[in-house]
């Protein structure tokens, strides 16, 4: 598993940790405290390192290659899960996954953005940066959730909406807004949780929800860091400065009444431990669902809409 | 247009601009010149005003602030303007080479305005309907939370009293300053305009230079009918992000307003002189 810059110390101790148990079963001495004693400092020592990361940290592990990623938590989370393919305008843009999904006893439309774990991957998930074509595919498995009362739940995990030719031509912007104002419509519930990357339109065009809940290390902000900083420091190197401007972490924007809520990760990212971090991510989906079962069609369209409604910050003279 | 007759249009054209080279030597008086940013003519800034800031030679469309707009499109004396006392802050204090709070000071003193948006209502050759107007003059018309919260206010003020909504874009995007607050705004004006399209009320987009971003991604392309005019540049993504995305030069006229009709994603494109008048109309024919 590859290592981030700031985790190497920790990498160092439990380096040592190993040598000191060689050296114990080589030489036949009792070394077990002192083992003991590592083992807990290290412990101590992880546990204060992921629970204090600074923002540029996080925005690393939020990255991670082996950050799992929209179809291992279909795995990781569904019972059963068919997938439903396309937008029926002539294009399946793989970078947005969608289908029929059953969480324990609870049947979902379940849609994500998809990213890949090698360059192969990730040329066919276009590195988790949908094309219009994939925000009308989720539009249409929207509308096919509200026809058959099903509840949708969003998973976000996107660097942003692609930036290319084709994608202009054929309407990037306006396939955005068109999700944001027909997810308004809705009368099911939807849960949107921002699982890696939330980054800009690309990732709010899946996230009109009545819940929107943030993995401990994901990130949510209008624009990347470094592009952030290559405008406004007119220097890309500047990203951690402006990871920490933007206040893009959960605990932030739970205090600005955009986020509702924050799923525990695994000490370590949710790439240590999937199997950890699916069942974190099963129970705050299933819990969430409960929570919105009991209103009734009209209640969610209105919580859904005064929740958007309060959204930001003016002074009114 | 024959070959002949675009040489001699072409000719005429050289010769208008020798005629104003020669009256130019002859005024001196600095700042009543402007250089037309397209053909590079010469031309007076009385001769630019009485054209409604486009070149007369090239039919360059110089952007234009929301305060000429408002003037240009609105019938005389008709525009009351609403919202105003909404007012910017700094949530996130942010600072980068500059102070947010510097930069809406700065923006204040080169404007006069107090955010990068006009909302209210008035009159379009006797259609009343409510509106908002960006200025890109104020920090790049870019979308912070006033800017969403007003742009909300006259879409249910509209809902209110029964009203067509026009909405004229000129905007970098969301306003990096306020971060996730600005990304929501383009949820909550979004959703604002699904309640307009539950009371049935017209919405029209006039998407003027330069539209993009989060605008572009929200309420500036929810539009019933989508007018862009001539020459503006409107996108999601900008020209020089896609460049380096993917490597390639794009066409040059890629991202205008005529590429974007080309593309069927604006229903109309209008020159600046007959942009009232076909406003006019469009809300005529529905009925309003």
């Amino acid at each position: 598993m590859s290592v981030l810059e700031f985790e190497k110390p920790l990498v160092e101790i439990e380096k040592k940790i190993q040598e000191l148990k060689k050296i114990s079963a080589e030489s036949g001495m009792d070394l077990d405290k002192e083992i003991e004693t590592f083992e807990q400092q290290a412990n101590d020592y992880k546990k204060e390192l992921y629970t204090n990361l600074k923002p540029s940290q996080k925005l690393q592990i939020a990255r991670h290659q082996e950050r799992p990623n929209f179809l291992d938590y279909v795995s990781l989370i569904c019972d059963d899960f068919e997938e439903m393919h396309g937008d029926r305008t002539g294009m399946d843009d793989r970078a947005i996954i969608g289908g029929l999904a059953k969480i324990g006893e609870s049947r979902v439309m379940l849609i994500g953005t998809q990213k890949g774990k090698s360059t192969k991957e990730n040329l066919e998930y276009n590195f988790g940066m949908p094309q219009p074509q994939g925000y009308r595919k989720a539009l249409r498995l929207f509308y096919h959730a509200n026809k058959f009362n099903m509840p949708i739940v969003t998973l976000i995990d996107t660097p942003g909406a692609y930036p290319g030719i084709s994608a202009e031509e054929t309407g990037q912007g306006i396939a955005i807004a068109v999700n944001l104002k027909e997810m308004a419509k809705l009368s099911v519930p939807i849960i949107a949780i921002i699982t890696g990357e939330g980054c800009s339109g690309g990732a709010l065009g899946l996230g009109v929800a009545n819940k929107v809940l943030m993995l401990e290390h994901s990130y949510y902000t209008v624009i990347s860091p470094e592009g952030c900083a290559s405008i406004l420091w007119r220097d890309a190197a500047k990203f951690a400065d402006a990871a920490e401007a933007l206040k893009i972490t959960a605990n932030d924007l739970i205090k600005f009444n955009i986020v509702d809520g924050m799923i525990k990760e695994p000490i370590g990212g949710a790439h240590t431990n999937h199997q950890e971090m699916g069942e974190n991510l099963k129970q705050a989906i299933l819990d969430s669902l409960k929570e919105l079962s009991g209103m009734s069609k009209e209640e969610l369209r209105n919580q859904r809409y005064e929740k958007f409604r309060q959204m930001g910050a003016f002074i009114e003279g | 247009m024959t070959i002949q007759e675009w040489f001699d249009k072409r000719k005429e054209a050289q010769i208008e601009r020798r005629q104003r080279e020669a009256r130019m030597e002859a005024e001196t008086v600095p700042g009543l010149w402007v250089k037309c940013v397209h053909c590079e003519a010469q031309l007076t800034k009385k001769e630019l005003e009485e054209n409604m800031m486009v070149c007369p030679l090239c039919e360059y469309h110089f952007r234009i602030n929301a305060k000429t707009r408002i003037a240009q499109l609105f019938d005389k004396g008709s525009f009351q303007e609403m919202f105003k006392n909404i007012l910017p802050t700094d949530p996130l204090e942010f600072v980068d080479t500059v102070s947010y709070k510097d930069r809406l000071e700065n923006a204040h003193n080169k404007t006069n305005l107090d955010e990068a948006v006009i909302t209210g209502i008035g009159t379009v050759e006797g259609h009343k309907v409510a509106s908002a107007i960006m200025d890109f003059d104020f920090m790049g018309g870019s979308m912070g939370s006033v800017v969403g919260e007003k742009v909300t206010r006259i879409i249910e003020e509209a809902i209110k009293q029964k009203l067509p909504v026009v909405i004229i874009t000129s905007s970098g995007g969301a306003r990096m300053q306020e971060s996730a607050l600005s990304l929501m705004q383009m949820a909550k004006t979004s959703c604002a305009l699904s309640r307009l399209d539950e009371a049935g009320l017209l919405y029209i987009n006039i998407l003027t230079e330069p539209t993009f971003g989060g605008v572009t991604a929200s309420f500036g392309t929810l539009g019933d009918i989508i007018i862009a005019e001539q020459g503006a540049r409107i996108g999601f993504a900008g020209r020089r992000v896609i460049e380096q995305t993917i490597r390639q030069s794009l066409p040059s006229d890629f991202q205008t307003a005529e590429y974007l009709l080309k593309y069927g994603q604006v229903d109309m494109v209008f020159k600046r002189s007959e942009l009232k008048e076909k406003l006019a109309k469009v809300l005529e024919m529905h009925g309003v």
